[in-house]
């Protein structure tokens, strides 16, 4: 009775009378100080934030734009041979600077090689001419082309092959997992370069053969990760919902699977650009990768080391870019690590 | 524990096998026969060499000759080296290898060991940076191409160490330098993480509020339980260590299996190819499975049952 009573005494305020008192305070407190990041930004912000794996980036991109237009940027053609200008040294112009001015030592003297071999004034080779005259700068150009294209290629085929196959295993669990378990542990247990290297003799050398022969071991870690990670994804709530739903298997891999597991996927690629690299420069060295006439990093480091106690340059300038490749893609595989997942660092 | 040894065992023959076998038919599928001048030859003689070699039986009735020459310890004759049988040639061979694959790995796990543990108590100065630095490059510069920069100064231009040459212990420095750059990057790698993790944790503290010297800390507690997961890089190490020998051993002309490995590749030496990849593979598997029965051993937190597998 007595609720009823108050309730009759409330008086009648019209609605104009009611006003929010510090409404500006309010909103100003309920605003979001920074937008909110999705996953992706938020590792592209983090990835940027890390000084070295910028540098790597940005070397990287450079090498891949040169090696990309590399018909546009070598000064000459990576082939072609001049006999009477073969060995000559960097010369850069005709800009007097020690060790890209020309200048060979020969027999304890200085001498001018490009006088000697009697080529033109205006004829120059940044990084010299090799033991057949071809141009040392677009060979390696061409070489780092060759090289990034044997990479990319086998760590396609590596995901291509890995991904389906650490997912189906990971997924289906039980005697499938067993037995794919154990074809996995008896090709990882042979020495991957022993594999590569029988692969190379078997098949005929090229370009085709040696994506072939560094692919056919390598989805072997892809594999292992990517069935480990669906292991645990597989136990996901999402998933679940998704079984219940009545989704197919392969519409979960490719919708919830793949999407979950892509940072596995771009991390552990990363790793498998430089071992690649690692292989093709290797095959080529000791003369089983790139068939002549074409050049590779490891077939220049070869001819390099062959003449380095006379032409020393032959053997840097591919050893450089070579270490270079390989120190900032494993880099820059460190740093889009941290930056998928924070917690993997200290 | 015995169970689990015999399980691994089992499997290695099985692998062993598997890879023989693949070895066998793979060599069996090359276009060609092994005798380069055989125009010259007439068919008779053609046919004397063959079945010299026994190649003048069928593949099946060659396979079962070769598995049961295998599981005597006889990996075939060389088709190059004088007919010498691949045992003996891998066995006069296998010394320089060992000697500098092990000391390389020897002094790149010290180096590593120390250079990580270094890096991991002074972390986030600039010696980490260092550290990280150095292990990187070891990680990344092929071990090729430090074999030649290396040979390049200290041998040619400093004439420190010799160039190419096999007698003493002075020969066997660089390649041993080149071998142990890899190595060393990794453990140093993994060594910082380890131990990282390590001197964040409660005993390590526990040591400190203790009143133990920070020395004392580090090197009774810290560095001791870090090395335990060490042990498990051991293994792929040794593979990567022994891979990398076979074109180091070329680049300073060691007489080892590695550089003997190349010389069969590109003389076509099929029997030796053959008998040196199952060697080869032999040694591996071994090798990881001693670093895992160790490994078991020397952590009880690791139950071996479900273990082996990664």
């Amino acid at each position: 009775m007595g609720v009823k009573n108050n309730m009759e005494q409330i008086p009648n305020v019209p609605k104009e009378k009611f006003k929010l008192i510090h409404d500006e305070n309010n909103n100003e407190q309920e605003k979001i100080g920074t937008p909110s990041l999705t996953y992706l930004q938020d590792v592209r912000r983090r990835l940027f934030s890390n000084k070295v794996a910028v540098v790597c980036l940005t070397l990287l991109s450079i090498i891949v734009l040169i090696s990309l237009f590399a018909p546009l940027v070598a000064p000459h053609n990576p082939n072609a041979q001049q006999v009477t200008l073969s060995n000559l040294p960097p010369k850069l112009g005709n800009l007097n600077i020690p060790g890209f001015n020309g200048y060979q030592n020969m027999g304890g003297k200085m001498v001018d090689a490009y006088k000697q071999a009697g080529a033109s004034k205006d004829t120059f080779y940044l990084l010299g001419t090799d033991y057949l005259g071809r141009d040392l700068l677009s060979r390696i150009i061409y070489g780092t082309r060759l090289s990034l294209i044997v990479a990319i290629l086998a760590t396609l085929v590596d995901l291509i092959i890995g991904v389906p196959y650490g997912i189906v295993s990971g997924w289906k669990g039980g005697r499938t997992d067993t037995i794919m378990q154990r074809i996995v542990e008896i090709v990882s247990s042979v020495p991957n370069l022993i594999v590569v290297i029988l692969m190379m003799i078997i098949l005929k050398p090229g370009l085709g053969s040696i994506v072939i022969a560094i692919a056919i071991t390598g989805w072997v870690t892809m594999a292992r990760l990517i069935r480990a990670q669906t292991f645990q994804l597989k136990e996901q709530e999402y998933i679940l919902a998704a079984r219940t739903l009545g989704e197919s298997s392969t519409k979960i891999a490719t919708k919830h699977l793949i999407p979950n597991l892509s940072s596995t996927i771009i991390i552990q690629t990363m790793f498998t650009i430089p071992n690649a690299i690692f292989f093709e420069a290797f095959l080529s060295f000791i003369g089983i990768g790139i068939p002549a006439p074409n050049a590779s990093l490891g077939t220049l480091l070869s001819d390099g080391q062959k003449a380095f106690r006379f032409l020393p340059y032959q053997m840097w300038a591919p050893a450089i870019i070579l270490s270079i490749i390989m120190i900032a893609t494993n880099l820059l595989g460190d740093g889009l690590r941290d930056a998928f997942d924070p917690q993997s660092d200290d | 524990m015995a169970k689990y040894i015999l399980k691994r065992i089992f499997y290695l023959f099985l692998t062993l096998f598997i890879i023989a076998t693949l070895t066998f038919f793979l060599m069996k599928m090359l276009p060609g026969t092994p005798f380069s001048n055989q125009n010259r030859m007439s068919p008779d003689q053609l046919k004397i060499v063959k079945a010299q070699y026994g190649l003048d039986q069928s593949v099946f009735v060659q396979y079962v000759r070769y598995m049961g020459g295998l599981l005597q310890g006889n990996l075939g004759t060389s088709f190059q080296f004088n007919n010498e049988p691949v045992t003996a040639l891998i066995g006069q061979r296998l010394a320089p290898s060992m000697q500098i694959g092990a000391q390389a790995m020897i002094l790149g796990t010290v180096l590593g060991i120390l250079l990580g543990a270094v890096a991991a108590i002074r972390k986030n100065t600039w010696v980490d940076t260092l550290a990280t630095f150095i292990s990187i490059l070891g990680l990344s510069i092929p071990s090729f191409v430090l074999a030649v920069l290396l040979q390049f100064y200290l041998a040619y231009k400093w004439h420190i160490y010799p160039v190419a040459l096999w007698d003493n212990f002075q020969s066997s420095v660089l390649p041993t330098l080149a071998l142990a750059a890899l190595p060393l990057g990794n453990v140093a790698r993994f060594m910082r993480t380890e131990m990282v993790d390590v001197m964040s944790s409660d005993y390590i503290e526990l040591a400190k509020a203790k009143g133990n010297s920070s020395w004392k800390v580090v090197t009774k507690h810290a560095l001791r339980n870090s090395l335990i997961p060490v042990v498990t890089i051991i293994g792929p190490m040794a593979v990567s260590v022994m891979t990398g020998s076979m074109v180091v051993e070329n680049i300073f002309s060691i007489p080892g299996i590695g550089e003997q490995f190349v010389k069969s590749i590109t003389t076509n030496d099929y029997p030796t190819i053959m008998g040196l990849t199952i060697f080869y593979s032999f040694l591996l598997v071994v090798i990881i499975l001693i670093v895992d029965i160790l490994y078991g051993f020397i952590d009880p937190r690791i139950r071996l049952g479900n273990g082996g597998k990664e």
